[in-house]
C-alpha cells in the first residue's frame, strides 16, 4: 500500500474543506458578532461559496487519473469532471440562494439561516463525488436534514411547519427504503465501494435476479423521491408552497443536481451495460424503469400545472416535470458511448439551477413586496417593474425551452442524447409535453405584460443586492443560450470520461 | 464563395436584435425616438436586403454567374449533384463554428430560393414600422417586440444550418405570441395568440425530432459506409474542411441524402425506408405555418386577431417561412420521402386552395376574407412543390414572393379601412374609394394580383405553378399498397381553377362592397384620407407586384436557379 499523500489526495475535497471552515467562520460570526457583523453573515456566505466554487475551476483534475478510475481518500471520493461541474452548481446556487433570502423578513435576518445553507451544499457536494455507498448515504443526509430544517424554517407559520413535517416524513421514509436497498447491495458484494459491487455481481454471480433488481428498485425510489419524479412526488407542492421562498428555489435547485450527479454516477458504475444477471442484462431494466417514470413525471407534472393558480403551486409541477425532462437524459445512458447523455444531464442542471433561481428570485421578489401569491396577482407586473417582468419572463422562457435563452439547448440536448439511444419514442412524447409546458408558461407572461391589474400603478421596486443576483443570473441565462453554450458543454461532456 | 469574412446578412439578423434592445432601454415618454430608431433600423435592413437581392442577382446572371455555370454542367453532364449544386449557389456565406463537437454552426447565405424572401422580408419590416407609427399602447415594448420578429424571420431564411433554422424559427414565436396578445384585437386575441404558438410549435417540434434522427443517421452514414463519400466532398470543396461526419450543415445533409443514408430501412418493416417515415413530420411539422390543410385553423383567427403589422408580417412573410422551411428541411434533405407522401399531399393542397376560397367568399368580416384568401394562395405554394419539377416550383418560389408582398399590402389596407371606420363588416363598409383614393386603387392592384391578372405577379407565379402540375401529371403516380393513381395531377389543375374563379368572385364583392357604392357620410363622418406614412406603405408593397408583374426576369432566373438543386436532387435533369 502506497504512502498517505496529503497533498495528492487534498484537491479532491478541497471545496469541502474549504464550505466546513466557512460554516464554522459563519457560525462564530452569529453567535458572538456584533450586531454589525451579523448583518454582514450573508454577504460572507454568498462571497465565501462563489469563492469556492472557483476551487474546482483552478484544480482540475489530471485526465490520466480519473480515465483509469483512480479514487481518492481511501476509494471513498472521485475526482472526476462529472464531481467539479455539479460542485460549481451547487456553489453557486448555494450563494444565489442567500442573496435571494437577504430581504426575507424571519428568514434571512437569522444567521443560522446561512449555516443550514451552507451544510446543506456540503451534503450536495458530497453527492456528486461520493464513490462508496457509506459516503452516499452520508452525505445524502447531510444534504436532507438541513433541507427539513429549512423548510420549517418559519416556525410560527402553519404551511411552514406542515411542509417541514410532510418533507421530513417523507423523506425519512425514502431514506429508509434507499438504505435496505444499499444493505441488500451490500449483502451481494461485500462491499461497499460502487466499482466493486459491479465487479462482484459480474463473476457468475447467478441467483438473486429478482432480490437485485428488488435493491435496485428501492434505490431509485430513494432518488425518485429526492428528484420529486413521479410517483415520489406527493411532498413537493405542499412543501414548494409551504416553505418560505427561497428555502423553495434552494430546495428545487440545489438537492435535485446533487441527486441527478449521484444517480448518474450510481446507475453506470454499480450497473454498467455489460452486467448481465443470469442472461438478463440490468441495464435494460433499469433504462426501461427511467423511461416510464420521466414519461409518468413529464406528463403529470404538466398536465397538473395547467390547472394552478398559486405560482409555487405551479412551479412545483413544473419542477416535476422537468426531473421528467432530465431522466430522459438518465435513460439515454445506456450503451458503451453515453458523453452525449453524461453531458446533456449535466448541462441541463446547470441551466436548470440559473434558470429557477432566476424564476424563483423574481417571484420572491413579488410576493416580499406585495404579499401575493396568486397568478392573477401578477397581473400588470410589466406596468410596476419592468425589469422584474423581464426577469421573470427570461426565466420561464428558458424553462420553456424558448431560445435564445439556455432552456432551448438543454432540452434539445436531452432529445437528441434520446435519439441516439433510440429512444425516439421517448424523445416524441416529450416534445409533446414541452408543449403542453409552454402553454402554462406563456400564460403567466402573458399575465405579467397584457392583464391589466388593480395596483397598475404600484411600483415594485428591486433592492440593489437582489437586482444583482437576479441580473448576473438571467445574464447567465442567456450565455448559456448563445455563446457560452460550447464551454459548457464540452466541460460536461468530459464529466463522461471519468464515469 | 469565400465563407470566412463578415457578411451582410449577419449584419441584416443583427441589426434589428440590437435596435430592439436599444428601443427597450429608450424613454417610454420619448415617442418620437423610438419610432425614429425602429424605422431607421427597419429602413437599414431594407438598404441591405436590396443590396443582397440585387447582388444576388449579379451573381446568377453575369456572365460566368451562376445560371451559365449550371447550364455548362447540365449540357457537359459534369458533377451534377444537388449537393454540389446547393453549395455552389450560396452567395454571401458567413460561417462561424458554433458547437464543434455537435456539428452546430453559425452558418448564412442565400440563395435563389431565399434571396426574394430576404428582400420581402426588409420591404415587410418597414411598412409594419410605418404602419403602426400612431400606435398609442406601449409604442416601445412593441417596436422592441417587432424588431426581435423580424430578426427571428431574417435568421430562418438566411440559415444555411438546420440548427441555425430551428434556433431562429423558435426566436420568432415569442415576439409573435406577446405582440398578438398585447395589442391585437381584444374579442379575440389571447385565444388566437394561443392557439397559433401552440399550433407551430407542435408542428416544429416534431420536426426537430426529425431533424436529429437525420442528423443522426446522416453522421452515422458518413463515418461508416460513407466515409469516401464524405472524404471526397472534403476534398473536392463541397464542405468546409473542418467538417465533421456529425454536423447539422444543410449541405452536408443534402450529400448524406443524395447518397443514399436516409434509405436505410427502419423499424423492421418493409418498404419503410427512413426518409418515408421523417417526411411527413418534417413538411407537414413546417407546412403547418404554410397553412396546409388540416392544420390551417389557426391562421385566419391568428391573422384576424393580429394587430396591422403583426398580420402583415405574419401572412406576409411568416407563412412563407413555414413553406420555405418544409421545401428546405423537407423536399431537399429527404427527396425520396418527398417521392413516396407529396402525390397524396397535393390533395391537401388542392383543399387549402378551393376550400380556403370558398369560405373567404362567405365571410363578412373584411380581414377574415384577406385571412381564408391566405390560406387559399398558400396552398398553391405547396401545390407548386408537390410538383416537383422545375416549372411548378419555380412557380411556387414566385407566388411566396408575389402573395407576401400582396397579403401584407391587403392587411395594411384592412388596417387603413378599420382604423378610420371602427368596423370591418363589409356590408356596412361602402363608397370608400372616394375618401381614400390610394387605399381603394391599392386595394384593386391587390385584388388583381390575387386573381392572377396578367401584368401582375401573380400571373408569372401561378400560371407556371398549373403548367408544372400539367406536366406533372404524367410523371407522377400515387401509389398506396396495391392502390395506383396516376394522370391525376391534371384534375387537380383543372379543380383548382375553380378555387381562382371564387378568388375572382370574393375579390370583386369586397371591392365593389367596400370601396365602390354608397358612401354613408352620415355614419363615418369622421373617416378621412390617410397619412404621408401609409402612402408609403402601399408604394412599398404595391410596386412590387406591378414590376415584377411586368418584368418577371427580375426575380424568376433567381429562383428557378435555386430550385434547380432540388430538381438535381429528386432525380430530375
Amino acid at each position: 500500500m502506497e504512502a498517505f499523500d496529503l497533498w495528492a489526495q487534498l484537491p479532491s475535497v478541497l471545496p469541502e474543506v474549504g464550505l466546513t471552515a466557512l460554516a464554522v467562520i459563519v457560525l462564530f460570526a452569529d453567535i458572538y458578532g456584533s450586531i454589525a457583523t451579523r448583518r454582514n453573515v450573508v454577504f460572507v456566505s454568498a462571497v465565501g461559496m462563489a469563492l469556492l466554487a472557483l476551487v474546482p475551476l483552478i484544480w482540475v483534475p489530471d485526465p490520466a487519473q480519473f480515465e483509469k478510475g483512480l479514487l481518492f481518500w481511501g476509494g471513498m471520493v472521485n475526482y472526476d469532471p462529472l464531481s467539479q461541474i455539479f460542485k460549481v452548481m451547487l456553489l453557486l446556487s448555494g450563494a444565489v440562494t442567500c442573496l435571494m433570502a437577504l430581504g426575507d423578513k424571519g428568514v434571512g435576518d437569522k444567521g443560522e439561516f446561512y449555516l443550514i445553507v451552507i451544510v446543506a451544499t456540503l451534503g450536495g457536494l458530497m453527492m456528486s463525488s461520493a464513490s462508496d455507498l457509506i459516503l452516499v448515504f452520508v452525505a445524502l443526509e447531510t444534504l436532507s436534514i438541513p433541507l427539513y430544517m429549512l423548510a420549517s424554517f418559519r416556525r410560527g407559520d402553519l404551511r411552514s411547519a406542515e411542509g417541514g413535517m410532510k418533507y421530513f416524513l417523507y423523506g425519512a421514509f425514502a431514506s429508509a427504503i434507499m438504505l435496505f436497498g444499499f444493505s441488500l447491495l451490500y449483502g451481494f458484494a461485500g462491499t461497499t465501494n460502487l466499482g466493486g459491487i459491479a465487479d462482484a455481481m459480474s463473476g457468475g454471480f447467478d441467483q438473486g435476479l429478482l432480490a437485485v433488481m428488488a435493491a435496485l428498485v428501492m434505490v431509485v425510489v430513494g432518488f425518485g423521491f429526492k428528484l420529486s419524479a413521479v410517483p415520489f412526488h406527493f411532498w413537493t407542492p405542499d412543501v414548494y408552497e409551504g416553505a418560505p421562498t427561497p428555502v423553495t428555489a434552494f430546495v428545487s435547485v440545489s438537492s435535485k443536481a446533487a441527486s441527478f450527479a449521484l444517480l448518474v454516477r450510481f446507475l453506470t458504475a454499480v450497473f454498467p451495460p455489460d452486467l448481465a444477471i443470469a442472461g438478463v442484462v440490468i441495464q435494460d431494466f433499469w433504462v426501461n424503469l427511467l423511461v416510464v417514470i420521466a414519461i409518468v413525471s413529464m406528463t403529470l407534472g404538466n398536465v397538473v400545472a395547467l390547472r394552478q393558480s398559486n405560482i409555487k403551486r405551479l412551479l412545483a409541477y413544473s419542477s416535476i416535470a422537468q426531473a421528467g425532462y432530465t431522466l430522459i437524459g438518465v435513460a439515454a445512458l445506456q450503451g458503451l458511448d453515453d458523453s452525449l447523455a453524461v453531458a446533456s444531464v449535466s448541462f441541463y442542471m446547470f441551466m436548470y439551477i440559473f434558470t429557477n433561481l432566476l424564476v424563483f428570485g423574481g417571484v420572491i421578489l413579488f410576493i416580499a413586496a406585495t404579499g401575493k401569491e396568486d397568478i392573477k396577482d401578477l397581473a400588470g407586473l410589466n406596468r410596476r417593474s419592468p425589469w422584474l417582468a423581464l426577469f421573470i419572463t427570461i426565466g420561464l422562457l428558458s424553462l420553456g425551452g424558448i431560445p435564445p435563452t439556455a432552456g432551448f439547448f438543454g432540452k434539445f440536448f436531452l432529445f437528441q442524447a434520446a435519439v441516439k439511444s433510440n429512444l425516439v419514442g421517448l424523445a416524441l412524447i416529450a416534445v409533446a409535453n414541452a408543449i403542453i409546458a409552454l402553454y402554462y408558461y406563456l400564460v403567466v407572461i402573458k399575465v405579467m405584460y397584457v392583464d391589466a391589474g388593480p395596483d397598475d400603478e404600484i411600483p415594485v421596486g428591486i433592492p440593489r443586492s437582489y437586482g444583482w443576483a437576479l441580473g448576473i443570473t438571467a445574464s447567465i441565462v442567456i450565455l448559456l443560450g448563445t455563446i457560452a453554450v460550447t464551454p459548457v458543454y464540452n466541460w460536461a461532456a468530459l464529466g463522461a470520461g471519468g464515469l | 464563395m469565400d465563407a470566412t469574412g463578415f457578411s451582410v446578412l449577419t449584419a441584416i439578423i443583427f441589426i434589428p436584435i440590437i435596435a430592439g434592445f436599444v428601443i427597450l432601454f429608450l424613454d417610454r415618454q420619448n415617442r418620437d425616438l423610438v419610432r425614429g430608431v425602429a424605422i431607421t433600423a427597419a429602413s437599414a435592413v431594407l438598404a441591405l436586403s436590396l443590396a443582397v437581392f440585387f447582388g444576388y442577382d449579379n451573381y446568377v446572371k453575369g456572365a460566368g454567374g451562376l445560371i451559365d455555370q449550371q447550364m455548362t454542367m447540365l449540357a457537359a453532364g459534369g458533377d451534377l449533384s444537388g449537393a454540389r449544386m446547393f453549395v455552389d449557389a450560396l452567395a454571401f456565406e458567413q460561417r462561424i463554428v458554433w458547437v464543434e463537437s455537435l456539428g452546430i454552426a453559425y452558418h448564412v447565405g442565400v440563395d435563389g430560393v431565399s434571396a426574394p424572401m430576404v428582400l420581402l422580408t426588409g420591404m415587410v419590416a418597414v411598412a409594419g414600422v410605418l404602419i403602426s407609427w400612431n400606435i398609442e399602447d406601449r409604442l416601445r415594448e412593441f417596436m422592441a417586440f417587432f424588431m426581435f420578429l423580424v430578426a427571428g424571420v431574417y435568421g430562418v431564411f438566411i440559415a444555411v444550418d438546420l440548427f441555425m433554422l430551428f434556433f431562429f424559427y423558435e426566436l420568432a414565436i415569442f415576439p409573435m405570441y406577446l405582440l398578438i396578445a398585447g395589442w391585437g384585437w381584444v374579442k379575440l386575441r389571447e385565444y388566437a395568440a394561443m392557439k397559433l404558438t401552440l399550433y407551430i410549435l407542435v408542428g416544429s417540434v416534431f420536426a426537430l425530432v426529425g431533424a436529429v434522427a437525420m442528423y443522426f443517421a446522416a453522421g452515422d452514414f458518413f463515418s461508416g459506409s460513407g466515409a469516401e463519400v464524405f472524404q471526397a466532398a472534403l476534398a473536392s470543396g463541397i464542405l468546409p474542411a473542418d467538417s465533421a461526419p456529425y454536423s447539422w450543415s444543410m449541405a452536408q445533409l443534402t450529400l448524406a441524402a443524395e447518397n443514399g443514408a436516409f434509405a436505410i430501412e427502419i423499424l423492421g418493416i418493409e418498404g419503410l425506408s427512413f426518409a418515408r417515415f421523417w417526411f411527413p413530420f418534417m413538411f407537414i411539422g413546417f407546412g403547418v405555418l404554410a397553412g396546409v390543410f388540416p392544420f390551417h385553423n389557426w391562421s385566419p383567427d391568428g391573422h384576424v386577431a393580429a394587430p396591422t403589422a403583426v398580420s402583415m408580417i405574419h401572412a406576409g412573410v411568416l407563412m412563407k417561412v413555414g413553406a420555405f422551411a418544409a421545401l428546405r428541411a423537407g423536399v431537399q434533405l429527404l427527396p425520396d420521402g418527398a417521392q413516396t407522401h407529396l402525390p397524396w399531399i397535393v390533395f391537401l393542397t388542392l383543399i387549402n386552395v378551393v376550400y380556403g376560397a370558398l369560405i373567404a367568399f362567405r365571410q363578412r368580416d373584411f380581414k377574415y376574407v384577406i385571412g381564408f384568401s391566405s390560406v387559399s394562395h398558400m396552398g398553391l405554394v405547396s401545390m407548386g412543390w408537390a410538383t416537383m419539377n422545375l416549372t411548378g416550383m419555380t412557380g411556387a418560389g414566385i407566388q411566396m414572393f408575389s402573395h407576401g408582398a400582396m397579403t401584407a399590402l391587403f392587411f395594411g389596407v384592412v388596417g387603413m379601412v378599420y382604423d378610420r371606420a371602427h368596423t370591418r363588416d363589409i356590408p356596412s363598409l361602402g363608397g370608400f374609394m372616394k375618401v381614400m383614393p390610394w387605399v381603394g386603387v391599392a386595394f384593386v392592384i391587390g385584388g388583381l394580383t390575387s386573381m392572377g391578372m396578367p401584368g401582375l405577379s401573380g400571373f408569372i407565379a401561378e400560371f407556371p405553378i398549373f403548367q408544372g402540375m400539367w406536366a406533372a401529371s404524367e410523371q407522377i403516380t400515387l401509389q398506396l399498397g396495391s392502390f395506383q393513381l396516376s394522370n391525376y395531377y391534371s384534375v387537380i389543375v383543372i379543380l383548382s381553377a375553380l378555387g381562382i374563379v371564387i378568388t375572382a368572385a370574393y375579390v370583386l364583392r369586397v371591392a365593389g362592397q367596400v370601396f365602390f357604392g354608397e358612401f354613408d357620410a352620415e355614419q363615418f363622418h369622421d373617416v378621412g384620407d390617410i397619412a404621408a406614412t401609409d402612402r408609403i406603405v402601399l408604394i412599398i408593397l404595391g410596386a412590387p407586384l406591378i414590376i415584377l408583374g411586368l418584368y418577371p426576369p427580375i426575380m424568376a432566373p433567381m429562383i428557378e436557379s435555386g430550385i434547380r438543386p432540388l430538381i438535381a436532387l429528386l432525380g430530375g435533369g
